[in-house]
């Protein structure tokens, strides 16, 4: 028996980085980036595969974002708001780890 | 106005019909296919090839019981070389040692387990296998060993409704990251059984009640999938995502099928893996063809602002409540016959026998080769 999981909360120290079961693969059919998971298979748009492949388990939240910003040129504020609700979301259906 | 055909996403590979479990709702046909009609190895690969080349990036490897293929650690090694993403979805009885972990060395990429029930008498019982229930117990802590996430599946009946709540504290029991909490699918042999196996209104209220409210508390702990019951039902499922549109299955014979009911379909034929390439399959197939976008709806399906949402619902279910495969699917509330649903479900409760005596018809070959004798 394992010890229950808890619901984890992306915070600015969090290092998100994608689980075993949750991969981004290039499809030379489609020529287009798909995130395959165990039923589901999503088409995320740029900024989202953006966010996605900087889940490397090493880069904390708060890098993410300021990279994010420099790279889209953006306000910080408005990138981390943004990379947070997404992060949040994905973490609680499990397809990325805090 | 028809959409460009495009390329699949996913294919259920069903390897074998042998399994050792005889559950009364399997979705294979109620004619199932011996050993003997499987294809070899090499057709395999050869198909999971031209799936990959063709655009497939998720496999689904069932059955019957997949395991039973000696040579699935090479069919997994195939599809795993070629990038695509592999499921195994066992019943998880009778995995010889060492097996689940060269599943992972192979590169399986998630596996996928049912418990018949969430108590170990009814798993055994559903199952009609003694024992099975401790067993898939042991799969499931094997998986996990071997470092495989896991999904455990929970088909969802009259006989095991109230084990939701349990269902879903065996999966965290058991670190899986997902459960599917699946209603049955009236089709094939739970077709058969239907009577026996249809839960009450009030039980079905109670589980989506059960389900939204775990699914509130385990955000972020574990996944829920809910397959709500049809015969329920107010707008149908887009069955299969739409026929032929994203995804089709292969029988253990190489026949290609837009889904596992479709043989039901009497004016249907379908054709087999290496009589054909599989793209011309894809593409050209009448039977694909037959029910794929828009065209082929009747009213109300063809004006209604859904037909893109529910591609009309499942073609099997209209051919079998219906009698017509292009009729909309009765679960929908806009069907001319959705009250239907109503009165089986009814009858079905007023058929009910005390718990433990119920007579299923339990899946196994050559129980019944006659499907209209028990639909």
């Amino acid at each position: 028996m394992t010890a229950l999981r808890e619901r984890a909360i992306v915070s600015l120290r969090s290092a998100p980085s994608l689980p075993k079961h949750v991969r981004i693969q290039y499809d030379p059919v489609r020529q287009a980036f798909a995130v395959l998971s165990p039923e589901k298979v999503f088409w995320p748009n740029e900024i989202s595969l953006d966010i996605l492949r900087r889940c490397d388990g090493q880069s904390t939240v708060d890098r993410i974002i300021a990279g994010l910003a420099a790279d889209y040129d953006a306000d910080p504020e408005d990138v981390a708001a943004d990379v947070i609700a997404f992060l949040q979301e994905w973490s609680d259906k499990l397809l990325v780890k805090l | 106005m028809s959409e460009p055909l495009l390329p699949p996403i996913g294919m259920l590979a069903e390897l074998t019909h042998r399994c050792p479990l005889q559950c009364p709702y399997c979705s294979n046909p109620l004619e199932l296919l011996k050993a003997n009609r499987e294809l070899d190895t090499q057709t395999w690969l050869d198909l999971f090839s031209q799936a990959a080349d063709l655009g497939v990036l998720q496999v689904h490897l069932s059955g019957g019981e997949p395991t039973l293929r000696r040579d699935l650690e090479q069919l997994i090694a195939g599809l795993s070389a070629r990038g695509v993403y592999t499921n195994l979805i066992t019943a998880g009885v009778g995995i010889a040692e060492g097996r689940i972990e060269a599943f992972a060395e192979a590169g399986l990429d998630h596996l996928q387990l049912s418990f018949q029930g969430a108590r170990p008498a009814t798993t055994d019982r559903i199952g009609n296998h003694q024992g099975s229930h401790d067993k898939k117990l042991e799969t499931a802590h094997r998986a996990r060993a071997a470092g495989l996430p896991l999904t455990i599946n929970a088909p969802v009946h009259r006989h095991n409704i109230e084990e939701v709540p349990e269902f879903i504290d065996l999966a965290l029991s058991l670190d899986a990251e997902r459960i599917e909490i699946a209603n049955v699918q009236y089709a094939g042999w739970a077709l058969a059984n239907r009577d026996r196996l249809m839960p009450d209104l009030a039980a079905v209220n109670r589980q989506a009640e059960i389900v939204a409210a775990a699914r509130e508390r385990l955000a972020g702990i574990m996944d829920i999938d809910f397959v709500t019951p049809d015969y329920f039902a107010i707008y149908p499922k887009p069955c299969m995502g739409g026929w032929a549109r994203d995804a089709f299955m292969v029988a253990p014979d190489g026949t290609v099928l837009p889904c596992h009911a479709a043989q039901t379909i009497p004016s249907l034929r379908f054709e087999r893996f290496g009589e054909r390439r599989l793209a011309e399959i894809w593409t050209d197939s009448p039977a694909f063809n037959a029910f794929r976008g828009t065209e082929w709806m009747q009213e109300p399906c063809r004006s209604c602002d859904r037909r893109e949402v529910d591609w009309g619902g499942c073609r099997c279910q209209a051919m079998a409540i219906a009698g017509d495969a292009a009729a909309t699917d009765p679960a929908c509330i806009k069907s001319p016959i959705h009250k239907r649903m109503a009165v089986l479900t009814d009858a079905a409760q007023a058929e009910a026998a005390p718990e433990g005596n119920e007579s299923f018809i339990f899946r196994r070959i050559g129980a019944t080769t006659r499907p209209d004798a028990l639909a």
